[in-house]
């Protein structure tokens, strides 16, 4: 019998759903396999009943709930609690969901600055009052990682976590696993490039100019992006962005990783040990500029990215 | 006492919306809204950011539609450094965009349209799905996902990513297009290319033709439209003028970075999207009777604006759609032909960039030095126009940022279409399921 799933995006971009879709031929065997009770993408089931009339959000009870995005938002929160007590095992998936991702750059300013400026500073904008209306909820402190409010079981980091893992990690349950984590690696265990220890020292490059390498050539034929100057997260960053298979995937286009697998484990701090890699191949990590945010770019999340104190005016 | 219905979440769409209904004593529609809930702020967090970094960050803006932000962004970051990207960089910088549109078109029609006309409007919501589909038309959807994930290893294949890419870099593009690779690329191009044309078929064919009645008065309002075209007045996603266009087909033509001249952002207290307008148009008014200041974007919009498509087959489509329709073309269904004859557009350029000898060129970056500057980096997202506009400093960080965004044009012309919709549906407090989604079928004909 089909296994009832719940999946919804709280503050997301929907790249998740769409790595979903990307499963391939699978796909459609697994859709015969679950029945998503709730699925904003795909499904027209209502959260106020079919005909809008309801008072409460009610949803539906389920084996699985899936959520990917953060937390940004007073419903978003609401809603991830009610997916949690209807559900029996809660998956984070993607790296907004697991980390806070990309919009919890937001995090180094105050809600106010934030809105000061969408609302009121924006060229094109006329100026005006924040929204303020009850159909729009208001924001939470912080944009948060899921696990910020409520218990997770299987996290699926990745932006967007590969279709591999998804199906690996559905198909784990379906088989009554109820645990799942990708292997504690970091993406340069899984990168095939040429490593020699050391760099040509100076300054961190700023990603100005192409890293060098042969097109005809294969990444085992070029030399390490952190090698050749510029900063690569590849060391502090967890593998899997190609799934079973592939090399990691920015690596593939010839460009640096920028973290969005988040860190190895749990407990570590990736901009210290990123500032030791670089480090350690002779290069200075303090050249780069913005190197907060570039190196919390998918995590800031958890207190990673938080409002600094003004400076004193010189 | 007055009733409000909440169609919440709007499903089907690729983001967080409700509409909100308002009856009045008689059960006649007071008031419809369409309220967009989430807001992220990319414009505040964006300040202090190199700009080089822009183009792999803000694709995450939309996980439908990363090709377009990163496209439009590294647009915008070749003004801010004031570097002209080689012949064959522009030219993978718009194979890339042709191959993702490709994608998302096909996923728009049959997984988040199709629904609606193959099952049916009035069908149960559990099968009203893409699983109903599957279902009904098991061969179609087979090839569907099939076709999808084509698209998605040719992305991927070549530049490493199918979602949040970080190929396309401020001066050019990362790696250059071998032979090897152009020969692998080609032949699933063909097999897409002859699936577009089936699609084409099969939507005029079998689906169109049912639901003329719906597409005659669902979601109708009289307003103008937003595109891109080449000086010669060609359909372009990748580059050109912007052309604004009035309900009576009149427009202005004018150049990225007078945008501010021509559009303006208006502010509404219930909802976190803003309402760009029409600046020349006069002031923003959503009342149906006599809309003002509104323009839609996306596919119509853009078939709208355009002398002509740029490749035989789309234009040979257009002609037939424009024999039945006229220019414009304002019926709000018509989205979905519309992008059927972008679908061809994407599918032929796609294949004619691939058999371009320019393409496996390997002048594929310029040299780019920080400096202070000013770019507007505009593109065709397959949800309508996209504008960046950043400024940075001495050392290339952020300074100013400012966007509008593809569904966001859409914003005015969304609500006076669910209002519309709703006042043509609803009567004397009737309503069920179905009727609730014909209002909803209003709303994702934008594909917001």
């Amino acid at each position: 019998m089909a296994v009832n799933v719940v999946e919804d995006w709280l503050n997301a971009c929907s790249g998740c759903e769409i790595s979903i879709l990307n499963i391939g031929d699978p796909l459609l065997d697994l859709l015969s396999e679950i029945n998503f009770v709730h699925i904003t993408a795909l499904i027209d089931h209502k959260f106020f009943g079919q005909t809008g009339d309801g008072t409460v959000m009610e949803i539906p009870e389920a084996v699985v709930g899936i959520v990917s995005g953060g937390v940004r938002n007073e419903e978003q929160k609401h809603e991830l609690e009610e997916i949690r007590k209807k559900t029996k095992f809660l998956i984070s998936l993607g790296s907004c969901a697991c980390y806070g991702g990309v919009p919890a750059q937001a995090n180094m300013w105050k809600n106010e600055e934030v809105f000061e400026k969408v609302f009121r500073q924006c060229s094109s904008s006329i100026p005006a009052p924040d929204p303020d209306d009850p159909n729009v909820p208001k924001w939470t402190p912080t944009c948060a990682a899921v696990d910020e409010f409520v218990n997770v079981d299987i996290r699926i980091p990745g932006c967007p976590p590969h279709p591999d893992w998804i199906a690996d990690a559905i198909t784990g349950l379906l088989q009554g696993k109820t645990s799942w984590s990708l292997p504690e690696r970091s993406v340069c265990d899984t990168c095939p490039v040429i490593r020699l220890q050391k760099s040509g020292g100076g300054p961190v490059k700023r990603w100005l100019e192409n890293v060098e390498f042969n097109p005809e050539e294969g990444l085992e034929k070029m030399r390490c992006i952190n090698e050749q100057g510029f900063l690569c997260m590849g060391p502090v960053t967890l593998a899997g962005c190609a799934g079973k298979t592939g090399v990691p995937r920015c690596i593939q286009a010839r460009t640096p990783c920028r973290g969005c697998f988040g860190p190895i484990r749990k407990g570590v701090q990736p901009m210290v040990d990123m500032m030791g890699a670089l480090s350690s191949v002779g290069l200075d990590p303090k050249s780069i500029l913005d190197r907060r945010a570039l190196m919390n770019r998918y995590t800031g999340g958890h207190g990673n990215l938080k409002v600094l104190p003004a400076r004193p005016v010189k | 006492m007055s009733t409000v219905i909440n169609i919440q979440p709007v499903t089907r769409i690729e983001g967080h919306a409700k509409v909100a209904i308002t009856l009045d004593d008689a059960g006649n529609v007071a008031d419809t809204k369409f309220h967009v809930q989430t807001l992220r702020g990319f414009e505040k967090f964006c300040e202090g950011r190199p700009v080089e970094e822009m183009p792999r960050t803000v694709c995450h803006i939309c996980g439908i539609c990363p090709w377009a932000h990163h496209l439009a962004s590294s647009k915008a970051a070749d003004g801010c450094f004031g570097v002209t990207p080689p012949p064959t960089a522009v030219k993978l910088r718009r194979l890339m965009q042709s191959i993702a549109y490709v994608s998302d078109k096909i996923l728009h029609f049959y997984f988040l349209a199709a629904p609606d006309f193959v099952i049916g409007p009035d069908a149960d919501y559990s099968v009203r799905n893409v699983v109903g589909i599957a279902k009904a038309a098991p061969d179609i959807a087979k090839q569907v996902v099939h076709m999808r994930h084509l698209g998605a290893q040719m992305l991927e294949g070549f530049a490493g990513r199918a979602i949040h890419p970080t190929f396309s870099v401020p001066g050019g593009v990362s790696k250059p297009l071998t032979e090897g690779e152009r020969q692998k690329l080609l032949p699933p191009a063909e097999e897409l290319l002859e699936f577009a044309k089936f699609t084409t078929k099969f939507a005029k064919e079998n689906v169109f033709p049912k639901y003329m009645d719906a597409i005659k008065s669902i979601g109708l309002i009289d307003v103008g439209y937003l595109g891109t075209v080449r000086d010669d007045g060609a359909l372009d996603f990748y580059d050109g003028k912007l052309r604004m266009m009035k309900h009576d087909g009149s427009y202005d033509d004018f150049a990225y970075d007078e945008y501010l001249d021509y559009i303006g952002e208006w502010v509404e207290p219930w909802s976190y999207q803003k309402f760009p307008f029409a600046k020349k148009w006069g002031q923003l008014n959503m009342s149906l009777e006599n809309p003002t200041g509104v323009y839609r974007t996306n596919c119509l919009a853009r078939i709208n604006v355009a002398d002509k498509m740029a490749t035989p087959l789309a234009q040979a489509e257009l002609e037939e759609f424009r024999a039945a329709f006229g220019r414009p073309a304002h019926y709000t269904l018509l989205y979905h032909y519309a992008r059927l004859i972008e679908l061809l557009q994407t599918a032929e350029t796609m294949v004619e960039l691939l058999n371009d000898p320019e393409i496996t060129g390997t002048d594929i970056r310029v040299p780019v030095a920080a400096k202070a500057g000013r770019g507007v980096g505009c593109v065709e997202a397959p949800r309508g126009t996209l504008i960046h506009d950043y400024e940075c400093d001495g050392d290339g960080l952020i300074t100013k940022l400012n966007m509008i965004v593809g569904t966001t044009h859409n914003n005015a012309a969304i609500n006076l279409s669910v209002n519309q919709a709703a006042k043509e549906v609803i009567k004397a407090g009737k309503y069920d399921q179905g009727v609730l989604n014909r209002i909803e079928m209003a709303v994702r004909s934008y594909d917001p």
